[in-house]
């Protein structure tokens, strides 16, 4: 993974004008100081978004630096079930619990150098930090998890420590709280550079095919996701078989199921159940590192899908994008910002619906290429981690000058 | 002779955490939300698909349109812009007529059944230099092939409306300094709310291009 590339790679990819916009913004920032916390630096969207924007930061004479809170398993138990308090899920508390994660935020807050101009506490595990927070400097809390509909007791908890930042940043309108201090909206993004989203030659891509045993004698449609209920991959395995009755096709659906996720596996195995005797039908069960593969098959696709029916960002949408490929997604969720309807995709609210616009896109090569093309472009414009850092940055200017 | 210094922008986008599920819902949050947020959605509208323009050219009229399923709103709103020198204020005015009108003919009020709320936002714009700076029309042709897209945003729309300046600043540099008073007409004659950002570069590149050889 070529983790150290420069900001000026980027230019190839990005927008002309807008690698030398980042580097004036910056200039209003020299010097300044910035701090990046979170809870892992392995692994999940977070860490792998800071491992890049990181460098970006220093290489823009911006002193930054990452550090990341370290807790007990009863702590880790504890922001598990925030997490998926805030995501609505039911979930029981104890006292015992609250108790913990107030110890272990004071004992990291005693290890940790908060003397930075700017501090980006990333979601809930090191929000209590604030209690650090120097007078002069400006704190943001920067929430990646769909808390649309938390659950009060938790989020209450929460909030008391949210209202003290200077500002909280969220990833889609629909996240936003009830709160005193102001509410940014930043939307998430891809690395158009990193494995996963690199340009990859046919033989490259050929080669993944033939390891996995893809032939490439029918279009290919696409879905890659987790084995989750609220992907709707039987949905797809539904979608598909009504397109099969009019058009020669292919299905792939490439995911992974947690060996801790017993639902997970489940879900598998349905979908499983539900291809079986149909040869044109693979399903991938693929390990967490399977960047390269995912890219492959995303770039031998004629159509992609992405057919949750509850969705946070969904960047897999943004990946195909990028890929210039033709998307039809549920009309859920960051996916509605993604796709705009007719010209860089497809929602779909039905599972006839999305094999009707599966059909059209098979039949229709030219509109399929043209809407492929847009998306392209949209993401080119809007979900690239260069128009990430220009948020960030643009958010700094924006509290420096008051 | 005055140099035009190209100056990109970026947004921040500021939520309000107010929304509206259904038409009257909408014209309230329109009466009481701050002008930078009438102006979010009416103009910076352009700064987030600057490559491909949506099917209104403001962000209450698409949600009318396709999230609520009233076309006749959705094709009403659309028509308000901020051409013949009006200002935000004026604009917020035209909605709250245009809604207000069209619910008092309505025996139930329009609302989102399987569409998405309204989420009120408002914008910040900060201005960053490119570093381009231009002497003649021939430099500005060049400059304006490869500048990032927000400059044309920030000099046709953030001139115009929070500048005050009424004109672009590209007609206005066009004119008053390079003295070529048609050619900046012509710029200022371009329905810009029909274009996307993109668009607006050729067109504005094709209407130099004719100054420059025809």
């Amino acid at each position: 993974m070529d983790n150290m590339v420069s900001l000026q790679s980027y230019r190839e990819v990005t927008p002309p004008g807008s690698v030398d916009l980042i580097y004036h913004l910056a200039e209003r920032l020299k010097n300044r100081t910035l701090l990046h916390v979170n809870s892992t630096r392995l692994g999940g969207g977070v860490a792998e978004m800071l491992l890049r924007l990181v460098p970006f930061f220093n290489e823009l004479e911006i002193p930054t630096r990452w550090e990341i809170i370290e807790g007990t398993p009863l702590f880790y138990q504890t922001t598990k079930s925030f997490h998926n308090a805030l995501q609505g899920q039911a979930q029981l508390i104890t006292s015992q619990m609250y108790e913990e994660y107030i110890k272990v935020n004071k004992k990291n807050a005693r290890k940790i150098s908060f003397d930075a101009d700017f501090t980006v506490i990333h979601d809930p595990q090191p929000a209590g930090f604030i209690y650090k927070k120097p007078r002069k400097a400006k704190w943001l809390w920067r929430c990646h998890i769909d808390i649309s509909r938390p659950q009060r007791k938790v989020w209450n908890f929460l909030k008391e420590y949210v209202s003290r930042y200077d500002g909280a940043i969220f990833s889609l309108p629909n996240f936003a709280q009830k709160l005193s201090i102001p509410q940014f909206l930043m939307y998430p993004s891809i690395d158009p550079l990193s494995d996963k989203n690199r340009e990859l030659t046919e033989e490259e891509i050929n080669g993944v095919l033939t390891q996995y045993a893809i032939p490439r004698d029918k279009p290919i449609i696409l879905q890659v996701s987790r084995f989750d209920r609220f992907k709707d991959p039987l949905g797809v395995i539904e979608a598909y078989r009504i397109v099969k009755k009019y058009n020669a096709c292919r299905l792939i659906l490439a995911g992974g199921s947690a060996t801790d996720d017993p639902e997970g596996l489940q879900v598998l195995h349905d979908v499983q159940e539900a291809a079986r005797q149909d040869e044109d039908i693979i399903i991938l069960d693929l390990p967490p590192d399977a960047n390269s593969v995912i890219n492959a098959l995303q770039r031998a696709a004629t159509v992609i899908l992405q057919k949750s029916t509850k969705e946070g960002f969904g960047l897999t949408v943004a990946e195909a994008m990028w890929k210039g490929k033709p998307v039809i997604g549920g009309a859920v969720g960051g996916i509605t910002v993604q796709i705009v309807y007719g010209r860089t995709g497809f929602t779909v609210n039905s599972v006839e619906g999305c094999a009707y616009r599966i059909r059209y896109l098979l039949n229709n090569q030219e509109a399929a290429a043209r809407i492929g093309e847009n998306a392209k472009e949209y993401t080119r414009r809007n979900f690239l981690i260069t128009r990430h850092l220009s948020d960030y940055l643009a958010l700094m200017v924006f509290f420096l000058q008051g | 002779m005055n140099e035009f210094h190209f100056m990109g922008c970026i947004e921040i986008k500021e939520l309000l955490g107010k929304r509206a599920d259904d038409e009257q819902e909408l014209l309230e949050l329109i009466e009481e939300v701050p002008v930078d947020s009438i102006y979010y959605h009416t103009h910076s509208y352009f700064l987030r698909h600057y490559y491909i323009s949506g099917e209104y050219p403001n962000d209450f009229a698409n949600w009318a349109a396709i999230q609520v399923r009233d076309r006749v709103l959705g094709e009403r709103l659309a028509d308000v812009t901020a051409s013949g020198g009006k200002t935000i204020e004026d604009i917020r005015s035209e909605f709250i007529e245009i809604i207000d009108s069209h619910l008092s003919q309505l025996k139930t009020v329009p609302a989102v059944v399987y569409g998405q709320p309204f989420y009120f936002m408002q914008s910040h714009i900060i201005e960053v230099p490119t570093g381009v700076s231009v002497a003649n029309l021939a430099e500005f042709v060049e400059a304006l092939k490869t500048t990032d897209a927000s400059a044309i945003y920030n000099h046709v729309f953030e001139a115009r409306l929070r500048d005050r300046l009424g004109r672009s600043d590209f007609a206005l540099w066009i004119e008053q300094v390079l003295g070529r008073k048609e050619l900046a007409d012509k710029f200022e004659m371009i329905d810009s709310y029909m274009y996307s950002l993109e668009a607006l570069r050729i067109k504005l590149l094709d209407l130099c291009q004719g100054e420059l050889h025809g």
